[in-house]
This record gives structure tokens, C-alpha cells and sequence, in this order.
């Protein structure tokens, strides 16, 4: 019945399925440490506010399904400039180049000039672009709100402001076809002859015309709208479903595992001190923990998730309640016969406290089906959680794995399509509970020699 | 202890239990319950007294109108018992009564499909249907586990016995309402063979709504077994490993009897008592779970009742729903522990 921790990893090491189970929370572990050093706390902290994620595509699918189909769908781009400033004369002259060679099978859905300028005077902006063909089309020129003294200024153009789409207007005759209904990004991108995607090497100038000071530029950043976008794409509400599930990762860990180990230690001492106590105080004890025990659990925990609070921490004690007794029941039986062993007796004997017997003498023997049941507690926390922030009862400010698919199935994902919001937080939900269910497993037939076999 | 003294053990501790229950809930909701009772008394008298067109001549300007209801709605609340914060025992005693007696009151916002605000209505409406699609989901999944775990049990170390085996351990990894949510998506939208939305369009009045109700219960219904049948068949084929190991099977085998007699008329018939007392159990959790798989699916059942009430904090709703799942919960365990203490005289002797 007793084993050291050397044994238990000597057998353990034998078991492929714990092994693999191991692989698999170490892989979560890394993904944890991933989210926290790659995604500052603050950007995670922005999930649910819409502004932060402007620069994003809306139900973007991941870019890489391009790779399984002939016909590629066009990619969100966020673009860089390429910077040369020049002097003509007393004019100071910057231009902002943005190459982009667009092999996509689709027209952009449209594009966004982001711009902070610090400047003094009256600047001129100048947006052009450079088709493959040769031509250049000029899109908007604004001057930018006169100021005395040097001001931060920030703003944006984009394709759907109704210049742009004027200014084109004058292009009319180069064009074979009648673009009059067509939106700004449509007529930029599409061939002369018939109204197709001219594919090639595409260049945004935008130019900067100070007649006073220099100006510095801040920011310039050109967003060519597309369908698809990183490597799992975006949601009905633009963010980015791969910081969502990134982050989804150590919540889950830590609902899981602080669940598990809340369980099994109230579990263990509440069992093992009426299983050593014996008689009336054991009836008594077990009588509560039946009760608990016959709960119907969802039901009740929507109720406590309802009336006390949906905060994260509060749901993690709330399913605390309901699974410390599976775990009490087992402690208290596993008490109830190491107590009259012969050493526990000796030590009883010996006049040693009762706490200290418990602790020291009976634990340790607990220890190791303490670790199989805390392996195996995990997956069920996680899922609990995951059901209640399914209905929307979960902490809404946390991109867990169920409040990712709560949105999903408020923006009805499934209908339109959009198994990359639904496929991804489910197989992290199963994924993770499998490592723990092979490690627990593997733990299980160590401990448990009626599974040998 | 014989086995009646059991069973009346047992019986006392359901009730416990079932009463526990209910005060939780009552407790968690009582303060918004009584604020949401005196809101609507409230209403109600405004109601009232607008209404009555001659009362509303004798008032000459709107304080006197004001005065008359503050007045009323004192009266009422008096009447009613509203004056006392609800965890007095009189006001708890006769709400555990009231719902002990099965009178849930009106329910706030739901009604019935007949149009009948009766909690009690609402829920007998709902009942048939979630019983009729988890027996049928329980059925299967046993048949189905009864027959999977048997071959698996006879062939130990087999690839079989490893598929299932493996099946049993990933599909009980999976949460059955992400289950249903990609079921829905593949088979109601890519190839929509089946309705993506659980609730038939025809009214219940109709001669064709069982069947419609059959033809939508189908998703759900593969999505329970789906998930069911492997955790299922894998406690079968523990059970009868064990059995298979016992001598007497061991004596038979000796005596020349065939394998598949000894595997499902004597290791089976042995292997019966847990088997059927897991069933019972597993029955019941899933109830408790037919919150999330029902509201996945919009099956119009208590547990879409459960979560509409929740939307829409419907307190008599919830109060009653959650009674009647405690009490289906604690009769199914009730039955499990009978049939198991029947079985296996052990357990009454503890």
C-alpha cells in the first residue's frame, strides 16, 4: 500500500499512455508560457473592448486554408512603409511606399490609411497607387488642419470615403466597363478590360508635402481588408481567435488544477478525519457529504452562477463544492483501515496528537491516490467551466475556451460557416482533459493493483 | 440491518437531500424573489386602480391617487406576508410547503405552448419530451455499451478491446454540447440532412407533430449516444473481466461449455447488478446535464425551460425546475442504490 515517489516514476515511466499524457501538459505548459511573454497582460485585458481590435479583419478563417485550395482567398495585410524624404526646393517632400504583390483570387473587402503626424502649418497628404500594368491612379489629397505650433495629429482614409470613390470617377475612360456601383477597392484592383482582379505588384504612395518645418511621422500603416487572416483566424467582433485560445490555455490550467487540488485536499481531511474518528462523528460526516454528494451539480451551480457572481474565482469555488466528496468517500475508507494498522496504533500509544497521527502517519499513505484522483478531477473542472460560460454564465471578461464558443454560438458561427471560431476552443477543451485523464490513468493502475492486469 | 431498515435509511437521507436542496435555492434567491413579488403586487394595484374608471373620478389630484395605492399595496403586501424578509421561518415553512404540495405559482415571464403561466403547467408540458429523448439516448447507449464491452471483454488485449477502450477515454473527453454545436454545423448547414434547430414547426395540436418531434430529436439524440456508448461499453467490460476471472467461470470453461454462452448468459447474468445500478446512475447525471445538450439544441425540454428561466431570471421557474431535477436526480440514485443493496446483500450489512 505504500509507495515512494522513486517507484511511483519508475513504474510510471513504463506506462506509454501517462507518458504521452505528460507530452501533452508539457506542450500546454510552453503554449502558458508562450501567452504570457508574447501578449502583454494589458492586450488581454483589451479582449472585449471592439476598439483595440479596429485593425483586424471581421470572421476572418485562417490564412492557411489558401493552402488547400486553388482559388486563394485574399489575406488580411497590415503593411509597412518603406520611407524617402526629399527636399524640392523650399518644399520638404516624405513619401510612405507600400509594396504588396497581390496573387489573391479575390478583391480586398477594403483598405484603411492609418496616419500620426506631428507637424506645424498646413501639410498636404497625397495617397496614389501603382497598378502592375503601369498605371497610377491618384486616390485622395487632403490637406491636413492648419495648426501654429507643432501638434501630434491622428487620423485615417478609407477606401469607402466617397473623395476617393469621386476622384476615380475621372479614370472612367480607361476602363472597358461601367464601374459606377462599384466600390473604391473593386475599381483600384481590377483589369481595364473587363471586371476581373489584375493580379502583380501593387504600390501605395503616400506622400507628405510640408512648406514650413519637417514633419516627423509618427505612425503610417496601409490595412488591405481580406477573408483570411493569421494562423486561426478572427471572430464576429474582429479579435483574434489565436490571442483568445493562446490565453485560453493557463486559465484553463488554473481552473483545472486549482479545482482539482481544492478538492482533493478538503476531500482528504474531511475523509480521513471521519474515517480515524470513527462512530458517531463518522455517520454524521458522511451523512453531509451524501447530500452534497446527490446535488444535482449543473443545475445548482448555474443558480450560485446566477445569484452570487460569475467572477472567475468565485466559479472556481463554486465547483469546489460539488467535487470534494467522490474524493472524501474513498479517503475515508482508505482511513478506515489504515487506522488499525499496527503502526498507527503504536503511535496512538504513544500518546501522539491525534492532528499529527493524521497528517504524518495517514496522508502520506494517501498521497499517491491523492495525485491519481487530482489528475483525474481535472478534466471535469475544466469542462464544468466550460459548459457554464457556454451559457453564458462564465466570467465574461477571461477568453476562456467556453466563453470563445458562448460567442460563437451568440453570433451563430455554426450556421454561417465559421468552424474555425467552433472546431479550435473544443479541441483545447478535449485535448487538455485527455492529458490529464492518461496521467491520471497511468497514476490509477500504479496505485490501484486491482487494475494490474 | 434488513433490507427495509436500509431502505428507509435511504429514504430519509433522498429527503434530506431534496429539502437541502430546495432551501439552497430558495436561499440564493430569496432577496431577489421578494423584490421581483413586490414589484409585481405593485403593478398589479396600479393596474387596478387605473382600470377602474369610477375609483379614478374620486381622486382630485394625482397625491390623492398616489396616497389610495401606497395604501392598497401596504394592505397587500401585509396580506401576503411581504412585510417579513424571507428567511423568517413562517415565510420559508410555507414556500418548502408550498412547493412540497407541488404549487409552484405563475411563472413571471414563460408560459406553455397552451398559453397557461401555471409553473406547474409549463413543467408537465416540458416533462414528456426530455424523458422521451433520454430514456431513448439511455436505451441505445446500453444495447449498444452491453454488446460493445462483451466482445471487448471476451477478447482482452485485442485490437477491439483497444479501439473501444480508446474511444471510451476520448469521447468522455469531449463536452457533449461542443459535440452537438459540430453535429449541428456538419449536418444541419454542410450537408443539412437533419433540422439545425430542435423545436418542430408544427403545433402540438397536430396529428404529424410526434412525428416531426421523432425526426427533430434525431441530432440530439445521435449526438447522447455518440458520447454515451463508450464510456459505456467500457464499464461493461470491466465488470465482466472481473467475473470472467471467477472460478465458477473458469469451472464451466472446464466442463466444455461454449464461450459465448459463459460470455452472455453467465458472466453477463453475474455482472447484471453494477451494470444496471451504473445504468440508473448515469440516467440521472445525465438529466442534470440536459441544461447545456437541450439548450444546444433548442429541444423544448426542461432543461431548455431551465436555461430560458435563467435568461430571463423567471424565479418560480427556476425554484420549481430545479426541484423537480433534484427529486428526478435522488429517484434515479434511490433506485440505483435499491437494486444494488437488492443485489448484493453486502452493502445493507455495512
Amino acid at each position: 500500500m505504500s509507495y515512494s515517489s522513486k517507484e511511483i516514476w519508475e513504474e510510471f515511466k513504463h506506462s506509454k499512455i501517462g507518458i504521452s499524457g505528460i507530452v501533452i501538459l508539457v506542450i500546454l505548459f510552453l503554449l502558458s508560457i508562450i501567452a504570457f511573454v508574447t501578449i502583454p497582460l494589458d492586450n488581454f485585458k483589451n479582449w472585449n473592448d471592439p476598439s483595440s481590435w479596429l485593425a483586424y479583419p471581421k470572421s476572418a478563417a485562417p490564412s492557411w486554408v489558401n493552402y488547400f485550395q486553388s482559388e486563394k482567398i485574399p489575406e488580411h495585410l497590415s503593411l509597412k512603409p518603406e520611407s524617402f524624404s526629399q527636399n524640392l526646393g523650399s518644399v520638404y517632400m516624405h513619401t510612405d511606399l507600400f509594396n504588396v504583390n497581390y496573387q489573391y483570387d479575390g478583391f480586398p473587402s477594403d483598405f484603411i490609411y492609418q496616419y500620426s503626424v506631428e507637424y506645424t502649418g498646413s501639410p498636404l497628404l497625397q495617397l496614389s497607387i501603382s497598378r502592375p500594368d503601369g498605371k497610377t491612379l491618384d486616390l485622395v489629397s487632403v490637406a491636413l488642419p492648419f495648426t501654429n505650433s507643432s501638434t501630434a495629429y491622428h487620423s485615417m482614409l478609407f477606401s469607402t470615403d466617397g473623395v476617393i470613390i469621386k476622384n476615380l470617377g475621372l479614370y472612367k475612360n480607361l476602363y472597358n466597363f461601367s464601374f459606377d456601383n462599384l466600390s473604391s477597392e473593386k475599381i483600384i484592383f481590377s483589369k481595364f478590360a473587363s471586371d476581373e482582379i489584375l493580379k502583380g505588384e501593387y504600390k501605395f504612395r503616400a506622400k507628405l508635402y510640408s512648406v514650413s518645418e519637417k514633419p516627423t511621422i509618427m505612425e503610417s500603416k496601409l490595412i488591405l481588408g481580406g477573408k483570411v487572416y493569421g494562423f486561426m483566424g478572427t471572430d464576429e467582433l474582429r479579435r483574434d481567435l489565436a490571442v483568445g485560445l493562446l490565453w485560453g490555455t493557463p486559465l484553463a490550467l488554473f481552473i483545472g488544477i486549482t479545482v482539482a487540488v481544492a478538492s482533493v485536499f478538503l476531500g482528504l481531511i474531511y475523509g480521513t478525519y471521519a474515517g480515524y474518528k470513527g462512530k458517531l462523528t463518522d455517520e454524521s460526516m458522511m451523512r453531509f457529504s451524501d447530500i452534497i454528494y446527490a446535488m444535482p451539480t449543473l443545475p445548482l451551480l448555474i443558480i450560485l452562477a446566477v445569484t452570487i457572481g460569475k467572477s472567475i474565482f468565485l466559479i472556481v469555488g463554486f465547483i469546489v463544492i460539488f467535487s470534494w466528496v467522490g474524493v472524501a468517500k474513498v479517503s475515508r475508507s482508505m482511513a478506515l483501515q489504515i487506522k488499525n494498522l499496527q503502526y498507527v496504533e503504536a503511535a496512538r500509544l504513544m500518546g501522539q496528537k491525534e492532528r499529527i497521527i493524521i497528517f504524518k502517519h495517514i496522508f502520506p499513505q494517501l498521497l499517491p491516490y491523492a495525485l491519481a484522483s487530482t489528475a483525474i478531477l481535472v478534466p471535469a473542472a475544466i469542462t464544468a467551466e466550460a459548459g457554464l460560460s457556454f451559457l453564458g454564465l462564465g466570467d465574461p471578461s477571461f477568453p476562456t475556451w467556453g466563453q470563445i464558443l458562448h460567442d460563437a454560438s451568440l453570433s451563430s458561427a455554426a450556421s454561417r460557416g465559421m468552424w474555425w471560431w467552433i472546431l479550435p476552443p473544443g479541441i483545447m477543451i478535449a485535448v487538455t482533459g485527455l492529458a490529464f485523464v492518461f496521467v491520471g490513468h497511468a497514476m490509477d493502475v500504479i496505485v490501484n493493483p486491482k487494475l494490474r492486469r | 440491518m434488513g433490507f427495509k431498515k436500509f431502505l428507509a435509511k435511504r429514504a430519509i437521507t433522498m429527503f434530506g437531500v431534496l429539502m437541502a436542496t430546495l432551501l439552497i435555492t430558495i436561499a440564493l434567491v430569496g432577496t431577489n424573489m421578494d423584490a421581483i413579488l413586490k414589484k409585481s403586487v405593485l403593478a398589479e394595484i396600479q393596474q387596478q386602480v387605473t382600470n377602474d374608471k369610477p375609483l379614478m373620478a374620486t381622486f382630485k389630484t394625482s397625491e390623492d391617487l398616489q396616497a389610495y395605492i401606497e395604501k392598497q399595496y401596504h394592505q397587500r403586501i401585509l396580506a401576503l406576508g411581504l412585510d417579513q424578509p424571507w428567511y423568517t421561518p413562517q415565510r420559508i415553512g410555507l414556500a418548502m410547503y408550498k412547493i412540497l404540495t407541488l404549487d409552484f405559482g405563475h411563472a413571471n415571464f414563460l408560459t406553455s405552448d397552451s398559453g397557461s403561466s401555471e409553473v406547474k403547467d409549463i413543467m408537465l408540458e416540458k416533462m414528456p419530451r426530455t424523458i422521451l429523448l433520454f430514456t431513448t439516448a439511455t436505451a441505445i447507449i446500453s444495447v449498444i455499451g452491453i454488446f460493445l464491452g462483451a466482445i471487448a471483454a471476451s477478447k482482452v488485449g485485442s485490437i477491439i478491446d483497444k479501439m473501444a477502450s480508446g474511444f471510451a477515454i476520448i469521447s468522455s473527453s469531449f463536452p457533449v454540447w461542443w459535440v452537438g454545436v459540430l453535429l449541428i454545423f456538419v449536418f444541419a448547414f454542410v450537408y443539412p440532412v437533419f433540422p439545425a434547430i430542435a423545436t418542430p414547426e408544427v403545433p402540438p395540436t397536430d396529428p404529424g407533430y410526434l412525428l416531426s418531434l421523432l425526426y427533430h430529436m434525431t441530432l440530439p439524440l445521435i449526438t447522447l449516444v455518440l458520447l454515451g456508448f463508450g464510456s459505456w461499453a467500457y464499464i461493461v467490460r470491466n465488470f465482466l473481466v472481473g467475473v470472467l476471472q471467477e472460478d465458477f467461470v473458469t469451472a464451466k470453461r472446464a466442463a466444455g461449455i461454449d464461450e459465448k454462452k459463459i460470455l452472455y448468459s453467465h458472466a453477463l447474468k453475474n455482472a447484471a447488478p453494477p451494470i444496471v445500478t451504473v445504468l440508473a446512475l448515469s440516467l440521472s447525471g445525465s438529466l442534470g446535464g440536459s441544461v447545456i445538450t437541450e439548450a444546444v439544441f433548442d429541444w423544448p425540454g426542461m432543461g431548455k425551460l431551465y436555461y430560458d428561466a435563467i435568461n430571463v431570471f423567471d424565479l418560480p421557474v427556476i425554484i420549481g425546475e430545479t426541484y423537480v431535477l433534484t427529486a428526478f436526480f435522488l429517484v434515479s440514485i434511490f433506485i440505483a442504490d435499491v437494486l444494488y443493496a437488492y443485489f448484493d446483500p453486502r452493502i445493507r450489512r455495512e
